[in-house]
């Protein structure tokens, strides 16, 4: 495989709070390829959108690294964080709260061209902003309309606009078809597939919903409380789970298939435990089907157990 | 033995009138619910299944809210016709509700098993004294799964998964013959949903309540349901057993559609099928057939005429493409 564009070594973020020190992001190593999707998934609150944000330096990391094209940009700063903010860039969840209701589609989508100075001049920017609506397909007669004014799905596109406006080669999505309707995420999620085929995109695709991001990536992190637990291909990760946490997740997924006299699905007990002081260990321990003595006390290393299939848990060490 | 009819609803419209415009939520539907049995309301957002079940317990908003005609039967008595009284006593009585929001349903400031002891207090047709009721309450909150020593805690002090457990513990502390869910695991995460779902499965045998189960998700309805109506834009586009639903060779293509936009878990696609167009505006909707403007097998007729249901056994289809057929 090639070099991956981004890479964290040992990347901790941790939020001081009333209560005592929240581990949001708890040493997480994982790597991005270029062109792939990286796909991250996890309960509410287990610290993925900290993650995409910590990758594009919209906030401080408490330790650890982060590089990008093989250079290490948490030092950065000035021009050259400016420079890199080019090419990193983020679409939300929330079609509705991300965009400002009082600018037209148009504005909002040649704002990042004119802020970054992609493209100057009056005729350029409207050409280039017609050409990314086009991409993005949003019909021309839309250009003048407010964005409060549309459905989630084309508010969606106008997200995914603005990102590619500056040409990045890395986008976050963070839950970008959560709230939207099936029919409406189907349209998205091709969107996204059909620009990293034509454009050689990077992306790192945040979601709680299992099969979505199983379609759309190619590798995927499984996180729990602030760590990855495990890391392997989509293919293989559906197809042989290892860690606990990851079967119970899996097992957890309604499918939409016919299955009367069902047999009771074991459901895993218990819920998240606190991110603040974790103690060391595995976080998963108190409600893991599978748990030991050893699975508490120290923290257990992410290892390959096989190749390009990690996990962290005493079972396969 | 077929069991007996519980609800019957009969070609109900619902409608929200405001000064500037006139919404069409709810469009002609009918349908049955027969005791313990489950029915699954599928759609996407804004097809209709919040008002449908706000209307049959006459809980739409008192302003704009209409419903211009139609009938509810719930256990032989049209709960269109019934008085404050009745109506009093078959919320949270005879038929229980649960929301998406759990906070919808909880009080803030009252500890959780207080708030159970006030919903059996409510109903109190067997006459319990304090002290039964107390024990009741603890019954209720170990029934799904809460131990009984933390019912002085106040709702925030619980996760969202327990909160909505609390939730399902009030409607069910009275029995309700009807449970109506909508979307009760939307903001829960899939383990805490799968814990929830399992619970209402395992109540619903025990309790033998029958459920109008509201959901967006067609994992949800096979995993929980008997009997599925699909809905769009405000009208029963399909509705059969789950074998019909998701085994049957003839669909409504907008079924057909819903079943190929979501990614498969055990099966790669390269590309997901999308349904083209949004939803219409329900403040004005298309003539004929409603879907037609999304449509792939539209026909001339299709844009003209409301179609005509199609029924083959339990299995209705309400599309112009089986119209001349008969089974
Ligand atoms: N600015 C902050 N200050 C304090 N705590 C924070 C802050 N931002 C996030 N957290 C906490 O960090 C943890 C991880 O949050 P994060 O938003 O990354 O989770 P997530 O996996 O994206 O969750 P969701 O699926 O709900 O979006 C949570 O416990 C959250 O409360
Ligand atoms: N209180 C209300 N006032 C006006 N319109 C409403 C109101 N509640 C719902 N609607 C409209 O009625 C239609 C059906 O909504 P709803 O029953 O909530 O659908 P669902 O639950 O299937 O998403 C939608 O177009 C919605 O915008
Ligand atoms: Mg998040
Ligand atoms: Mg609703």
């Amino acid at each position: 495989m090639s070099e991956p564009l981004i890479k964290t070594v040992h990347l901790k973020k941790y939020f001081e709070t009333s209560r005592g020190l929240l581990h949001a992001v708890d040493d997480v190593n994982m790597s991005i390829f270029p062109g792939r999707t990286l796909g991250v998934v996890g309960e509410s609150g287990c610290g993925k959108s900290t993650l995409g944000r910590l990758l594009l330096r919209l906030i401080e990391p408490t330790s650890g690294q982060i590089f990008f094209e093989g250079e290490d940009i948490v030092q950065y700063g000035g021009i050259k964080l400016r420079d890199l903010r080019k090419k990193m860039q983020i679409i939300f969840q929330d079609p509705y709260s991300s965009l400002d209701p009082r600018m037209t589609v148009s504005e909002i989508i040649s704002e990042p061209l004119i802020v970054t100075k992609t493209v100057t001049g009056k005729k350029a920017i409207a050409e280039e902003t017609a050409r990314l609506m086009e991409v993005v397909g949003l019909a021309e007669r839309l250009v003048n309309a407010y964005s409060h004014e549309l459905d989630g799905g084309r508010r969606q596109r106008i997200g995914v606009a603005r990102a590619l406006a500056v040409k990045p080669k890395f986008i976050v999505c963070d839950e970008p078809v959560s709230a939207l309707d099936v029919s409406i995420q189907a349209q998205i999620l091709n969107l996204l597939m059909d620009l990293q085929r034509d454009m050689g995109l990077t992306y790192m695709f945040i979601t709680h919903d299992l099969s979505v991001v199983k379609h759309i990536s190619h590798d995927i992190v499984v996180m729990y409380l602030g760590q990855n637990v495990e890391i392997a291909s989509s293919s293989e990760l559906f197809r042989k789970p290892l860690h606990p946490y990851t079967q119970a997740l899996l097992a957890s997924i309604p499918l939409p298939k016919v299955n009367r006299g069902k047999i009771k699905r074991d459901v895993i007990r218990g819920e998240l435990s606190s991110p603040i002081d974790p103690k060391p260990g595995c976080r998963f321990a108190p409600r893991c089907p599978e748990k030991r003595d050893d699975c508490v006390g120290q923290d257990i290393p992410l290892i390959e157990y096989s190749p390009n299939h990690f996990v962290s848990c005493v079972k396969y060490m | 033995m077929v069991a007996k009819e519980l609800l019957r609803v009969e070609d109900l419209y619902v409608m929200y009138k405001t000064d500037m415009e006139e919404v069409h939520a709810v469009n002609g539907i009918s349908f049955t619910i027969r005791e313990q049995e489950t029915l699954g309301l599928v759609g996407e957002t804004g097809a209709g299944k919040t008002s449908t079940a706000l209307a049959i317990l006459r809980l739409l908003p008192d302003r704009t809210g209409r419903i211009p005609s139609g009938n509810i039967w719930f256990q032989g008595k049209n709960i269109l016709e019934m008085d404050h009284e009745e109506l009093r006593r078959l919320r949270g009585g005879d038929i229980a509700m649960i929301f998406q929001d759990p906070m919808t349903s909880l009080n803030p400031v009252i500890p959780v098993g207080q708030q159970i002891a006030e919903a059996l207090l409510l109903h109190n047709e067997e006459g319990l004294t304090r002290e039964q009721i107390e024990d009741r309450v603890d019954e209720t909150l170990e029934l799904v799964g809460i131990p009984s020593s933390r019912k002085n805690e106040y709702p925030h002090q619980f996760s969202g998964g327990m909160k909505q457990r609390v939730v399902i513990a009030i409607a069910l502390s009275c029995n309700p013959r009807l449970l109506i869910a909508d979307e009760p695991t939307t903001a829960l995460d899939v383990t805490i949903q799968a814990q929830v779902l399992a619970l209402i499965n395992e109540l619903k045998e025990k309790l033998k309540t029958a459920v109008l189960m509201i959901t967006h998700d067609l994992g949800i309805i096979a995993e929980t349901c008997d009997k599925v109506a699909v809905m769009y834009a405000g009208e029963i586009i399909e509705y059969g057993t789950v074998e019909d639903i998701f085994e049957a060779d003839k669909h409504h293509p907008y079924t057909v559609g819903l079943f190929g936009a979501i990614p498969k878990i055990h099966e790669e696609t390269d590309r997901l099928e999308q349904i083209e167009g949004l939803m219409p505006d329900p403040t004005d909707l298309p003539p004929g057939c409603k879907f037609h403007p999304r449509c792939k097998h539209c026909m001339p007729v299709c844009r003209e005429k409301e179609p005509p249901v199609f029924q083959e056994g339990d299995h209705l289809l309400k599309c112009h493409l089986f119209g001349n057929s008969s089974g």
